[in-house]
Order: C-alpha cells, then sequence, then structure tokens
C-alpha cells in the first residue's frame, strides 16, 4: 500500500512540477455524491460521520484515485450546525429544503457598508461582537463579551462581569456542547484520513482558502453589496481586501508549519465573483487578483501548492492570472477554454478540470471516453494535467460515466 | 430632447450614480413628467445593454444600473398622475421566469427579470424554489410566449426536466417557448431537459426572446 500511495502521490507532484508523469493523473472531488452513490441521502451525509466515511473510501477503493479531497468539513457538519443554528446555510431536512439536495448558501449581506471602518480598525472585535452573532444563535453569546481589546490593566476584572449577564452561562454552556461535537466530528474525520492513506490513497489537502474579495463578498456584504462596493465604497472595500490579504493565509500556514517540510501540501482556493462576465478586466485588476495574488504567494513562499479553482468562464483572464511562479500552483477550471488555457498557461501552471458536470449527468459512458480523450490528447500534451470533473463530480452524476472518466483516464492517459 | 434628458440617459448609461440620482430629482422636483423621466431611464438601459453585448459593461453595471432605476423609479413613480395610468404600457409579450424546485439561487434569475423587464417585456417573476405546478398554474394564468427556468446548482437539471415534462402533459408545450439559463447549463442540459434554448447571461435571455416573440 506504501509503494501504492507513493506512487501515486509522485504523479501528482510530477503534473505540479509541469514534468511528465507515467499517466494522467485524477483527484476524487465531490460533495454528496460518493454518500449517495453509497446509498445515503444528502442528508444522512451530513449527519452520520461513520456512514460518510464509509462512502468515501468504497469510492476511493472502487475508482483508485491518485488523490482524495475528503470532504468531511464541508459536508459531515450537519448536527453542530443545528446545535449553534446556524443561519448561511439552507441544509436537506432542515427549514424546508428536501432530504436529498446540497445545502446551499444564504447570499446575504452579513454586514452593512458603515461598519467596514470597524472591521478595519479591529477585525477580530468585530467578528467576535457583531459578526459571528449574526450568523448562528448559537453565536449570540460572543455579543456580550467585553470590548477586546480596549480593555486593560485592573479593569480586566470589572469588565469580565459582562459574562455574569443573563444567559451567558447556558449560551457558554450550549456552545462548550457544540464544541464537543466538533471535535468528534474532527476525530471521525482524522480517523477516516488514516484509513485512506493506509489504503494507498494520498489526501494532500491541507485547507481551504479565499480570495480576499471572495470574502468580502460572501461572508460579508453579500456578493451585490460587494459588487455595488466597487462603486459606491471603492476605498473602504479596497482597505477591507487589504486587511482580509494580511489575515486569511495565517491559520493554514500554521498548519503546514506543523507538518515534515517535505510533504505534499495543496491548498484549496474556490473562487467566486472573479470569473468572466461578472467583473471587468479592469475591477479583476483592481479588487481580486493583487490581492489573491499575495495570499498565493504566501502559501508559495512557504512551499505549499494553492489550488485555486476558477469556477465559472475564466478565458478572458488566462493572461492575467499567468502571472505566477511556474511549476508552483494547480489551477482548477470550470468551463474556461481549456485548450487556450494550456496554450497560455501550459508553461506555468498545473491544469486541473476537463469533464463537464452536465456531460457526466446527462451524457453517456462514450460521450465521457470521448471528452477525456479529447484532453488528455491537448491539454494532457507531455503532462501537467489533472483529469478532473469540471465542479468535481455532481451530486447526480451516472456512476456509470464516473467510472468511465477513471478507467479510461487510467488507460489511455499513460505516457511513453 | 433636452439637454437635461440627454444628461441624464448618459449619466446612467455611464454608471454615475450619485450625479443621475441628483439630476432625476432636481428634474421631478421642478416638475419635469415623471413618465418621460422613466423613458429616459429605459433609454440609458438599452444602452447599458449594448455595452453588456459589446463586453465594455459587466454584472457589476448591470447591478449598479439596475440599482439606479429602482431608486429613480421609486421618486417618479408616486409622482405620476392618475389620468396619466391609462391601463399598462404595451407590452412586446409576456415571459415567466422561476428558478425550478430545490434550487434557492436568484441573482441570475433576477438580472434577466430585470433586462427582460426593460426591454418592454411583461415579467411574471415566480421567484425560488418554484414547483412545476405552480409554473404549469401560472402558464394557464398569464398565457405567456415564454418560460424561464434558473437554476445554479447541477441539480437544477432533474428539475428542469421534470418541470418541462410536466408542462408537455399539461398540454401547454406546444404553445410556448421555454428558455433555460444559470451556472452550468449547457447544450447538454439543453438538449436532456427538453428546453428550446440555452442562455449564458441576461442579454441571452433577451435576444432569445426577441427572436422568439418576432417569429411568432
Amino acid at each position: 500500500m506504501q509503494n501504492l500511495f507513493t506512487e501515486r502521490e509522485q504523479r501528482i507532484r510530477d503534473v505540479i512540477a509541469l514534468k511528465t508523469p507515467d499517466r494522467v493523473p485524477l483527484i476524487f472531488y465531490q460533495m454528496f455524491w460518493a454518500a449517495r452513490h453509497a446509498g445515503m441521502t444528502c442528508r444522512q451525509a451530513m449527519y452520520d460521520y461513520a456512514g460518510f466515511a464509509h462512502g468515501q473510501t468504497q469510492a476511493a477503493l472502487e475508482f483508485k484515485p491518485d488523490a482524495l479531497m475528503p470532504m468531511q468539513l464541508a459536508i459531515t457538519v450537519g448536527k453542530v450546525m443545528e446545535l449553534i443554528d446556524y443561519k448561511q446555510l439552507q441544509w436537506p431536512g432542515h427549514a424546508g429544503l428536501n432530504e436529498d439536495v446540497s445545502y446551499q448558501y444564504m447570499d446575504r449581506e452579513y454586514m452593512t457598508s458603515a461598519e467596514y471602518a470597524e472591521f478595519c480598525l479591529n477585525p477580530s472585535g468585530f467578528w467576535m461582537n457583531k459578526y459571528l452573532p449574526r450568523i448562528a444563535g448559537g453565536f449570540e453569546v460572543f455579543g456580550k463579551f467585553p470590548p477586546y481589546p480596549t480593555v486593560y490593566h485592573t479593569r480586566n476584572v470589572a469588565h469580565l462581569a459582562a459574562l455574569a449577564q443573563p444567559g451567558v452561562k447556558e449560551g457558554l454552556n450550549r456552545l462548550i456542547e457544540a464544541a464537543e461535537e466538533a471535535q468528534r466530528m474532527l476525530d471521525a474525520t482524522k480517523a477516516n484520513i488514516a484509513e485512506l492513506n493506509s489504503l494507498g490513497f494520498p489526501t494532500p489537502f491541507i485547507g481551504t482558502s479565499h480570495a480576499p474579495f471572495d470574502v468580502v463578498a460572501d461572508y460579508m456584504r453579500g456578493s451585490k453589496g460587494a459588487m455595488l462596493d466597487m462603486f459606491r465604497n471603492r476605498d473602504k472595500l479596497l482597505e477591507t481586501i487589504d486587511v482580509v490579504t494580511r489575515l486569511i493565509a495565517s491559520p493554514i500556514l500554521k498548519v503546514a508549519a506543523s507538518m515534515p517540510g517535505d510533504a505534499l501540501k495543496i491548498v484549496f482556493i474556490p473562487l467566486h465573483w472573479g470569473l468572466g462576465g461578472f467583473m471587468s478586466p479592469a475591477q479583476f485588476e483592481t479588487f481580486y487578483w493583487p490581492s489573491l495574488r499575495i495570499v498565493m504567494m504566501k502559501f508559495i513562499d512557504a512551499g505549499l501548492t494553492p489550488m485555486p479553482f476558477w469556477e465559472g468562464d475564466c478565458t478572458a483572464r488566462l493572461e492575467t492570472i499567468a502571472d505566477i511562479p511556474g511549476g508552483k500552483c494547480i489551477y482548477q477550471f470550470e468551463s474556461t477554454d481549456l485548450v487556450k488555457a494550456k496554450e497560455i498557461l501550459g508553461g506555468t501552471v498545473c491544469i486541473r478540470g476537463g469533464v463537464p458536470a452536465s456531460l457526466l449527468i446527462a451524457g453517456t459512458p462514450d460521450g465521457v471516453r470521448a471528452q477525456c480523450k479529447k484532453i488528455i490528447d491537448v491539454v494532457g500534451k507531455d503532462g501537467g494535467l489533472i483529469m478532473e470533473a469540471s465542479v468535481g463530480i455532481p451530486d447526480e452524476a451516472k456512476a456509470e460515466n464516473v467510472k468511465a472518466m477513471f478507467e479510461f483516464t487510467q488507460e489511455y492517459g499513460r505516457y511513453g | 430632447m433636452n439637454k437635461q434628458s440627454e444628461q441624464l440617459i448618459e449619466l446612467i448609461a455611464d454608471m454615475k450614480e450619485e450625479e443621475a440620482l441628483d439630476l432625476a430629482k432636481e428634474m421631478l422636483d421642478s416638475g419635469y413628467d415623471p413618465i418621460s423621466v422613466l423613458n429616459h431611464c429605459r433609454e440609458a438601459m438599452e444602452i447599458v445593454g449594448k455595452r453588456f453585448e459589446l463586453g465594455e459593461y459587466f454584472l457589476t453595471e448591470l447591478m449598479l444600473a439596475g440599482e439606479m432605476l429602482t431608486q429613480i423609479s421609486s421618486k417618479a413613480k408616486p409622482l405620476i398622475k392618475d389620468s396619466q395610468l391609462g391601463g399598462e404600457a404595451s407590452s412586446k409579450g409576456t415571459v415567466i421566469i422561476a428558478t425550478v424546485h430545490g434550487d434557492l439561487h436568484d441573482i441570475g434569475k433576477n438580472i434577466v427579470t430585470f433586462m427582460l423587464d426593460i426591454n418592454g417585456y411583461k415579467v411574471v417573476d415566480l421567484g425560488i424554489d418554484v414547483p412545476a405546478d405552480t409554473i404549469i398554474d401560472s402558464i394557464k394564468q398569464q398565457q405567456p410566449a415564454v418560460v424561464g427556468l434558473s437554476g445554479f446548482l447541477t441539480l437544477a437539471f432533474e428539475s428542469m426536466k421534470e418541470t418541462i415534462e410536466e408542462i408537455q402533459k399539461a398540454g401547454l408545450r406546444d404553445n410556448i417557448k421555454i428558455m433555460i439559463g444559470g451556472g452550468q447549463v449547457d447544450e447538454y442540459v439543453r438538449e436532456y431537459t427538453g428546453a428550446d434554448a440555452f442562455g449564458l447571461n441576461a442579454m441571452d435571455a433577451v435576444s432569445l426572446c426577441g427572436a422568439w416573440i418576432k417569429a411568432a
């Protein structure tokens, strides 16, 4: 198994370094597909740690990917979210949503434009006292904490009385209950990762990060607020992006520092609002790319491999995003023209993608094989390709199509 | 057309929000016909739409234009005299828009609704997570020329397919055109769902409706 693990990881290392591997590697990446393939509903996947782990392991054994993205931290979050009354998602079997559909993010204004300055002055204080109470009932207790960091010396004693307010003790107890559940979820995740690794499947994905603009658009101002702020509150938006840029890489860099120096460490960076039709090239080069590039460079400088997932069609961005050191990144694409991407980025980054979600859902195994062949012949020429469903394997993909993608690539994708 | 009206059109089309709102307020305060102000907004939006098609404008500009129009409309509409309300303005045709069942996303749908509305269509927006039955009832009631089905998630493919099958079963398919859009929709999905066409952005929806309704 150790040999298989090393052999698979080497393929991923080779394509990142733009060397030609023995064959085109595949990463197994999905949300609810493996659980549904194992007979679970989306709801069960979110609540049943052992069941989800089993589905993921079975899928690894069935499709033999060269690496697997363990999805627990994105999926098996139902119990804890219920305990903290989490408000940013609607999930299956909750708030009227069907038991067998994917969860959905609530794109709303979680911070007003008048609060930019407060966030920039004291991001942690704002997050704890104002932001967290808005996104989960269980976090309301954080709003009652003293106004740190503006409490000093013996005032620390008097201010502590804030926690004697009614409801704080119950709130903290409820939070600790949720925290213990979160620990159980993490333990189950770690056990599954150890199992996958022992079965020969690398899981080199050490964390998820974001483009700073997306943090503002997704989690703070809402997409509409952030887009309008490009016109209405340009300077405040840029200042906030700058604050986020300075903060965002640190948790992942800390994890990386605790790992062996030569371990393969990939950082997943799903990107939401920088795509072709959404903002102009000038807006992209002002609000999106420079800060994202700084974050990516922090990872590269620490020996990590950033793996931005350019959602939507980013063909119009290829020239701009080519400005990154060669052999250090994986660029995952959804509907970007991969042939053009190979032309422009081929000497710089490894390209990940190739099979549209629509083809895996509505197509046939023959159609999938034809698509994989086209991608391997052109985009996979001399390496630099990871075969992948365009958005990961969609929840509704037909099993025979997923099988065709893996088996055909494993057979036809050999070099030399 | 006087200087003020030309200036208003230019300010909206050039994304000068504050100046456009100030001028619109000034015009309305000085007794300028509110219906004419709204017509100038439509003219400005035609320019915005063209710039979007030419690749000069993007979703961000459509959003801001929508915001400007909403704000100007809210000032202009209360000033319209009852005598001026001679029934609804004639529309090019009716379009029903809905995000299909299971999917809660609405940014794309809202922009399509806005652009169709501004281009002279009567748009019936049924909202998000809309069951096929609701769409069928609305088709019976509104007799639309076009139904637009939206969805961001891949689960929407199946919902779109089911919705179109239900429309077919209800005997309503032959008289309408169905367009789909959102997220990951492409030709595979169009074929799978049985829609007549798919669009990648709001102006595609305007073009499709234009072509279909002209041909009818």
